[in-house]
């Protein structure tokens, strides 16, 4: 039998499943405060501008969007196919475009800050 | 004798509502559709940051909507399941043996918990959020 | 001592006679200190001499008496009637296996998957006889001894959603039966098993439920033998990808 390529995503998507938990909660709670206009200098544009102009700030959100993208797209693929969808080559197909056009995207932007 | 094996079907579609353990097993398969809308919305921010000021007092306007809002708090909630139960689980993939012992995963697991803490007082801390 | 009537609902099938399984209830008075099993014996030996179902051992070792019990796969002699909550106690055949009759079911496809895996110590090199045996230390012999405490009772494969779904993948059981001899300080056969181990059937159907260790009577914990194995062979692949080994593709 053939060794399977799935190491490539399930990396990420391990990574992505570490990462989030790590920092989703918290940044969910930043996202709802600044809802609520509980905006802090940081989180204002000028703040958030010199965060991403380091190289260390475009890492961060970097590896956040990327894994985290990858991470839903793989684990959604085996919720989908235990809901009962069986069109698995195209649920991949589709949800691995997704997160790879996200990533190209993310590195895109953060290229501009 | 000729023999006559019986196949019971399972239902490929409801097949985790039988089962709490199933249940549960497949709302942790689904923490990642809000995993994945929410990093849409963190790259929709970013995109927002890099074409200025007033596009991203629009985006900080759309997360003020209580679509959003709701959105976010549910979303919340997913989370901190996600992190508890991802936490809990990885003693089971890395076992770490000091010596002849295997470390107890509760000890492990509860590593994970403090630096957790720690990381989100940082993050929190340098987005201001003490002093805001 | 203390006795209870106890309706067992189990669910028969007689291939001769029976098109699809049914249920039929016995009502057994059980002593305190009963298991399931026993119950099921009570049957047997009083009510009704046509029940089939297998069991050997009668204390958690020989690993063919499971079954379902109130939907959960378990060990018939390692449930106590007492610890079940009041009313009757439902009893199927093990679930994902074919019933063969009454609670015998097929486990052709699970002894195939065991011996797919190649368990048993392989060498690329053999060491002469005259050097003496091969030792080990007690820290080598724990990193796989939890895992030689599989009774294959194939519980977990019951348990198991993925299994239930694919009916190719390997499962929980015959993984880390391959992880047990992987972990062996005294084995070379890693590369070998990995054809089977890191295949799309193998390993990387597992979505990590856990449900197999949840179930399983011996604490083995599959769910973490094949998590250690994804980790492994996701080394092994980007290893490769590199030039640095990791084995064949
Ligand atoms: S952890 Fe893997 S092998 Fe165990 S029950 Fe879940 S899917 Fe099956
Ligand atoms: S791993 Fe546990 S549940 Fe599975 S066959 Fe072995 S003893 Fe039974
Ligand atoms: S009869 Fe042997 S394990 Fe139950």
């Amino acid at each position: 039998m053939a060794r399977s390529n799935k190491p490539m995503v399930w990396s990420l998507f391990a990574a992505g499943g570490t990462v989030a938990a790590f920092v989703m909660p918290v940044l969910m709670l930043l996202t709802i405060m600044a809802g609520y206009g509980q905006l802090t200098d940081s989180l204002g544009y000028e703040g958030m501008k010199s965060f991403a102009s380091g190289w260390m700030g475009k890492l961060f959100l970097l590896v956040v969007i990327v894994t985290c993208l990858w991470h839903a797209a793989h684990r959604a693929r085996t919720a989908l196919h235990g809901l009962g969808l069986r069109a698995d080559k195209a649920v991949a197909v589709i949800g691995y475009g997704i997160a790879s056009l996200g990533s190209l995207l993310a590195v895109f932007y953060l290229l501009r800050i | 004798m000729s023999r006559k094996p019986y196949v019971r079907e399972i239902s490929h579609t409801t097949w985790y509502l039988a089962r709490r353990r199933d249940l549960l097993h497949m709302a942790q398969e689904v923490t990642s559709l809000f995993i994945g809308i929410y990093t849409i919305m963190l790259l929709w921010g970013v995109k927002a940051l890099s074409e200025g000021p007033g596009a991203y007092q629009v985006f900080l306007d759309a997360l003020g909507s209580p679509l959003v809002i709701a959105f976010n708090w549910i979303t919340f909630v997913i989370m901190l399941y996600h992190s508890i139960s991802w936490f809990s689980v990885t003693p089971k993939a890395m076992p770490v043996q000091i010596g002849e012992e295997f470390l107890p995963g509760g000890i492990i697991a509860a590593g994970h918990y403090i630096a957790w803490v720690v990381v989100s007082a940082v993050i929190y801390y340098l987005a201001g959020g003490f002093n805001g | 001592m203390t006795q209870r009537t106890v309706e067992l609902s189990i669910l028969r099938y007689r291939p001769e006679e029976d098109d699809k399984p049914w249920f039929q209830t016995y009502q057994v008075p059980c002593d305190e200190d009963w298991v399931v099993l026993d119950a099921i014996n009570y049957v047997k030996d009083h009510l009704d001499g046509s029940l089939s179902y297998r069991w050997s051992c009668h204390m958690a070792v020989c690993g063919s008496c499971s079954m379902m019990i109130n939907g959960d796969p378990a060990l018939s002699c390692k449930t106590f009637i007492r610890d079940l909550p009041e009313g009757p106690v439902r009893i199927e055949p093990l679930a994902n296996f074919p019933i063969e009759r009454d609670l015998v079911v097929v486990m052709d496809d699970f002894m195939e998957k065991l011996q797919r895996v190649k368990p048993y110590l392989i060498r690329s090199t053999e060491k002469p006889l005259e050097e003496g045996q091969h030792l080990q230390s007690p820290a080598e012999l724990k990193k796989f001894k939890q895992y030689t405490l599989c009774i294959n009772c194939a519980c977990c494969y019951s348990a198991c959603p993925q299994y239930a779904l694919i009916p190719e993948f390997i499962g929980p059981a015959a993984l880390t039966l391959a992880h047990r001899y992987n972990q062996d300080s005294r084995d070379q056969g890693r590369d070998e098993r990995e054809d089977v181990v890191a295949s799309n059937e193998g390993i990387w159907d597992c979505s990590f439920a856990g449900a197999c260790s949840d179930v399983c009577p011996k604490h083995v914990d599959p769910a973490s033998a094949v998590q250690q194995m994804k980790i492994a062979s996701t080394v092994d692949w980007f290893m490769r990808r590199l030039g640095l080994g990791g084995g064949k593709s």
